[in-house]
Parts: structure tokens; sequence; C-alpha cells
């Protein structure tokens, strides 16, 4: 990205591509992030309202009541902005924000598709998770700061909640990347192109029970309904949030929002084929072959480096193809927030210690067991979803050398593994080849 | 155009003086706050920025894992912060000038070590040739989980017989650790199990042990009550309602 404006510019490995480049991708993160809520929260109230037999909102903006959410928020800019005598200030001001921004960052390493990703990193399993639980934090700090018995007991219940989530969250996770082979999203997501079958989730009974798993725990972890003890309306008034109003408020609901949208993107990735539609239209159209993909091949680049102007420097067909994989994975997103509502609007609340009893002695059991199942299950290399469709898993297990043009010495450091006592003398050759590799510069984002 | 082309090193350092800065700024904050709470986020944003300077430098696994570690260790410290200094008394605390004193000995002798260790070493000065300067990372985590399985990538073509053994990797320490934390979530689950009751009570010491058990677990009784009681009110006002199970 940052090439190809400078190239657009004709400028030579400026910063001013770097800038726009961080910028494009955060603006577009921004609006994944805002419009998303905005849409979800009209999506929500518009099921809510079929789920209970009414119409949802009707009036604004036409037939279906689209625009409900922006005169929400033009209503909630206009409230007064008001904090508690008895609040901490200062924790109670930042606290919206922390939540935001943790929900924010999460998706800095979440690829839309194939090479379309805010930030490359290599263990972006790792670094999502990471970062979304740092959106307890808000919730706390706001509860505590606010001054308020509710807001305190809502806090404590969500801490309590989230810490003890995390556990068969990070057992699930665990399992597509051991399948994988990497936490590299990008390569999970490659790695299930083709059919359905392909998915991870039908790959074998165990992983469909630890898909499930997994997104019970992400309901959880994200504080939905029925696991929505934080904010339990008929106990707690509104739980952490009591004291806040006007556009703070709705900071914690576009936080809300946004991670519910990651982890049903997260979901769709680890599980149900990332960008990658049931069907590789992509491929029979002849956009993309499923042989080139992968992040770093060359020919991949969406924007060639030679020719002039934007339109001759477009690869069109490959960013069909990109574009077609965002539009999967948003659509995946968005069923996964969807099956989300249902499960809210359908099923009661649930009480503390069910809360509890349903992770430590539901969750964590038959995470545990899926993860057992399907380590034993690709041990024993038994059929898969996908050896029933005799379409090849496309294999991309990211290897020990970051340059992947350097493909003559991971071969040799790949082959080092299964012998490394066989020839000494020629092995010591490689390794020193290994450590000398010119190991790529990190350029702060190469696309 | 060519006054845009300034050399990219230089963002690199604009990065990691924001990044030093607020690490070293909120540890400030950490020291002179008075309220554990906020001590607690302060602390979070000095390990955070932490983090930052482990991303800055390519090291996305490092930089993931003090989020996950650091600033996750300090969420449970933070928790224990609000229930324990949620009452009045205990929100600000002063620190005595004895400790301000034995604290400055002993943070100030750490960091003269830290220092000499630091410039000691040739490796981790500063390039002379700034503008050749640039960040070379290893951008995956695979030979690190390889190590912890007992592969070290780096030593596979060493033939020299007194560093063979060294080529196990970390296998060793991984699994002690491991089973150091079983023992650990063990112990926690064996404490926090529920104490069983029995059935006879006419005796004197299960009447006291009831007694107890009803200390011990008086807001859990009490908030199950309370449970019960909101949500008759809810059915008597819903009839579609469905009663639960298991009340």
């Amino acid at each position: 990205m940052a090439d190809f404006v400078n190239h657009i510019l004709t400028l030579e490995d400026s910063w001013i591509g770097y800038i726009v480049a961080a910028l494009v991708a955060a603006v577009l993160i921004l609006h994944v992030v805002a419009v998303g809520a905005l849409l979800f929260i009209w999506m929500e109230r518009k099921i809510s309202g079929r789920i209970q037999d009414r119409l949802g909102p009707t009036r604004v903006g036409g037939k279906f009541g689209w625009l409900q959410t922006l005169a929400d928020g033009i209503k909630l800019i206009a409230k007064e902005d008001v904090t508690p005598d008895l609040a901490d200030k200062f924790l109670f001001k930042i606290a919206p924000y922390v939540g935001l921004a943790a929900s924010y960052a999460a998706f800095i390493a979440l690829p839309f598709a194939d090479g379309v990703v805010g930030q490359h990193v290599n263990t972006a399993v790792f670094f999502v998770l990471a970062v979304l639980g740092l959106e307890v934090f808000s919730v706390i700090l706001a509860g505590y700061s606010s001054g308020s018995k509710w807001s305190l007991f809502g806090a404590m219940r969500e801490a309590a909640q989230v810490v003890s989530y995390e556990v068969p969250l990070g057992m699930c996770v665990v399992v597509p990347v051991m399948i994988c082979g990497t936490m590299n999203l990008t390569t999970i997501a490659n790695m299930q192109a083709g059919f359905f079958t392909n998915w991870l989730v039908f790959n074998d009974p165990f992983t469909f029970l630890t898909a499930i798993v997994y997104f019970t725990c992400a309901t959880a972890g994200v504080n939905r309904a029925p696991f929505d003890l934080a904010e339990a309306e008929s106990e707690l008034v509104a739980g952490f949030h009591t004291e806040y109003s006007g556009l703070r408020w709705s900071l914690f609901f576009m936080a809300e929002y946004s991670s519910m949208f990651i982890v049903a993107a997260l979901a769709s990735i680890l599980f149900f084929g990332g960008s990658h539609g049931p069907i590789p239209i992509a491929d029979v159209l002849g956009l993309l072959s499923l042989d080139n993909l992968g992040s770093s091949d060359p020919a991949f680049h969406v924007f060639n480096e030679d020719g002039g102007g934007f339109f001759a420097s477009l690869n069109l067909e490959i960013a069909i193809a990109r574009f077609l994989g965002v539009a999967n994975l948003l659509l995946k997103g968005t069923i996964g927030v969807t099956v989300m509502m249902w499960v809210r609007w359908s099923f009661p609340r649930l009480r503390i210690d069910q809360v509890m009893t349903m992770c430590l002695k539901y969750c964590v059991p038959l995470a545990a067991v899926g993860f057992l199942g399907a380590t034993a299950w690709q041990a024993l290399d038994l059929p898969t979803g996908n050896s029933l469709m005799n379409s090849p898993r496309y294999s991309h297990h990211e290897l020990w050398t970051a340059d992947d043009s350097e493909s003559t010495v991971e071969e040799a450091s790949s082959n080092e593994v299964q012998t490394p006592h066989e020839d000494d003398t020629h092995a010591a050759a490689k390794a020193v080849e290994l450590k000398t590799v010119p190991v790529s510069v990190v350029k702060g984002g190469e696309r | 155009m060519d006054l845009f082309a300034v050399a990219w090193p230089y963002w690199h350092q604009f990065f990691f003086i924001i990044f030093a800065a607020t690490a070293v700024g909120f540890g400030f904050g950490v020291l002179l706050s008075k309220n554990v709470v906020r001590m607690a986020f302060y602390l979070v944003l000095s390990l955070g920025s932490t983090a930052g300077l482990f991303f800055l430098a390519g090291a996305e696994f490092v930089g993931a894992m003090q989020l996950m570690i650091y600033v996750g260790g300090t969420l449970v410290l933070l928790i224990f912060g609000v229930m324990l200094t949620a009452q009045k008394d205990f929100i600000n605390m002063d620190t005595h000038t004895q400790d301000w004193i034995l604290a400055t000995i002993v943070g100030g002798s750490l960091l003269m070590v830290l220092l000499f260790a630091a410039f000691g070493a040739e490796d981790w000065n500063t390039p002379q040739d700034l503008t050749d300067a640039k960040v070379e990372a290893t951008k995956e985590a695979t030979p690190l989980g390889l190590a912890l399985t007992g592969i070290r990538v780096d030593t596979l073509g060493e033939t020299d017989d007194a560093v063979q053994g060294g080529k196990a990797g970390y296998l060793m320490p991984f699994i002690i650790v491991s089973v150091h934390l079983l023992v650990v979530l063990i112990g926690a689950a064996y404490m926090a199990r529920t104490k069983k009751l029995s059935h006879a009570t006419d005796d004197k010491s299960s009447r006291a042990k009831l007694m107890l058990f009803k200390m011990e677990h008086e807001a859990e009784l009490l908030e199950e009550e309370t449970y019960v009681v909101t949500h008759r009110g809810q059915s008597a006002l819903n009839p579609l309602d469905p009663q639960d199970d298991e009340n």
C-alpha cells in the first residue's frame, strides 16, 4: 500500500506513502467499528422486534427505519455529560475510551481478506485475543470510578466472568492453530480455501464441537446476553454504565458491538473459512487460483510494480477477488452477530452461579475434550470433511525463516528437522547459512 | 520532492520516543499516585507502552505475550485493588518516609546495574551509521515454539559435542513450569471447593459447621433469595415467562 501511494505520487521510499497508507487503513477500520455499530444497533432493534412480534423502528429514514440509530446518535450527542459527585473524575472520563480503543486495536491484526489487513502480524490470533482481553478494563474502571454500588457490582461480575471464560476460549482457539500449524490468521483462512468442506468446522466432529464452545465462550467474553450479568437491568439498574450518559454511554455500546463483530469475524476465520466463501467463486471465475494464495507471494500483489497511473497499476482481477473476500468475511461476521442477537432475545439471563457453572463445568471440559479429540484426529490421520470432497487443503505452513523469497534456505531448514544428524558438516554449513539469512526488513507495513 | 524523501529510521525513532516516554511517564505515575486503582491503571498503560516497544522492534510474539501476561495479570491486580479498597478508608494510601528511602536504594542500585549492563554490551550500542540502520526482525514465532518443544533451530548444525546438551531446547523448563502451574491450579480449586455438610444436624459440631457454612456463604444465599423474589415478581407480571426448573 505504501509503495503504491509512493508510486502514484512518484516518490521514492518516502514517509508520505507510509503516512497515507496508515491513515487509509486506520480510517477504514474506524468505519468498520463506527458504521458497523450503527448497523448492528439497528439490526438488534429490528430483530428483537420481530422476535417479540413487534415491528421495531419503522419511520426514521424510510420504510425500515434504517436511520434510527443515527437519530439516536444525534439525541445522545445533545444530552448532558453528567459526572457524579462521588466519581473518580479522571478514571470516570477515560473509561469508555479504554474499551473502544481496545476493541478498535484488535481490528488492526484482523485480515478481512487475503492481504487486506491493517498490519500483518505473524501471531495475529494471539494478538487479537490479548487485545480483546483488555476491554474488560474499561468495565472495571467504569464500575469502580462511578462511585455507585450498582456499577461496582456490575464491574466485579464482569471481571469474574471474563477472567473465567478466557480459559475455555483460549483452549478452543488452540485447536485451529494446532491443525493449521500457524498463528497467522491470513494463513489459517487461506488453508480453508476451496469448497466449504474444507472449513475447519467440518474437519472432524471435535472441531465442530470446539466451534460451538468457542462461540458460546466468545458470547460470554463480550458480555452479551444470556451472559450480560454486568448490566443486568433487573437487579443492577444498568450495571457498570449506570452513571454514564450521552456520548460516553454510547461509546460503551460502540465498543460492545465492535467486539461482538470481531469475535464473530474471528470465529469465521478460525472455523468457517474466513474470507473464502462456501464455493470458491473467485477460483471458478479464474480471478485467482488457489495456488497463488499466500500474502507474501510477489505474484499476488494487488498493485503491479511497473506501469504508470492509477488504473494501469491496478491488478483488477485480484482486486475483485479481494473485494469478494472482504464481502464474504463481513457477511460471515454479520451472520455471527445476528446469531448472538437471536440468542439474546431467545434465552433468559443466567444467574452468576449459573454463569460460573456453565464455564467451569461445561465449557472447560468440552473445550478440553475438543482439543484432545482434534489432536488425536490429526495424529491418527483420520478422514476429514476435506478428504470426502477430494479437494486438497491448501498447505502453506509457515516455515522457519521470515523471508519467503529465500525458499531454498527454507527447504534446507525444513529438511534439517527430519535428519539433523545425517551429515554433520553439511548441516553445519546450512546452519551457518540459516543464521545469515537476510531476514526481511520491517518497513511499517508492506501493504 | 526530495524534501519528502526523508530517511525512514527517523520515524522509527519518533515512535520509539513516544512509547518510551509513555512507559517511563506512567511508571512515575504508578510511583507517585496514592490511589491503588489509579496505580494499577497507570501500570497497565506503562506495560502497554512496553508492549508497543516490542511491536516496534518487530518482536510481535513477545509484544502480544506482554499484553496477555503482564497487562492481563495487572487486570487481576486491579480487580483485587477494587475489591479491597472500595471502602472509603483505603482509597488513598500514604507511603512512609523510610519506605521511600529503602525503595530508592534498592531501585537505584538495580537501575545502576541495568545501566552498566546496557552500556557495557557492544552489540547494544547505537550503530554509527544511522541511515543504514533498519530494524531487522524475524517475523515468525515458529522458532520459539519449536525451541519450547525441544528443537533449537539455531543450534541444529552444531557439531561440537560440548554444546550438544544445549540442543534439547527448552522442553524441560517448559514441562516444569507447566506442572508447577497445574499444581497451583489444583491447589486453588482445593482451597475454593465447597465444604461438605454432614447430614446429622443434632450434634453440636455439625450444627456449628452449618452455622459456619451459612456465615461463609451468606452473600450467595442472599443473592439466591433476592433472585427468587425478583424472579417470582417477573413471573407474576408475565405468565408466559417459563419457570426456572432449579428454583
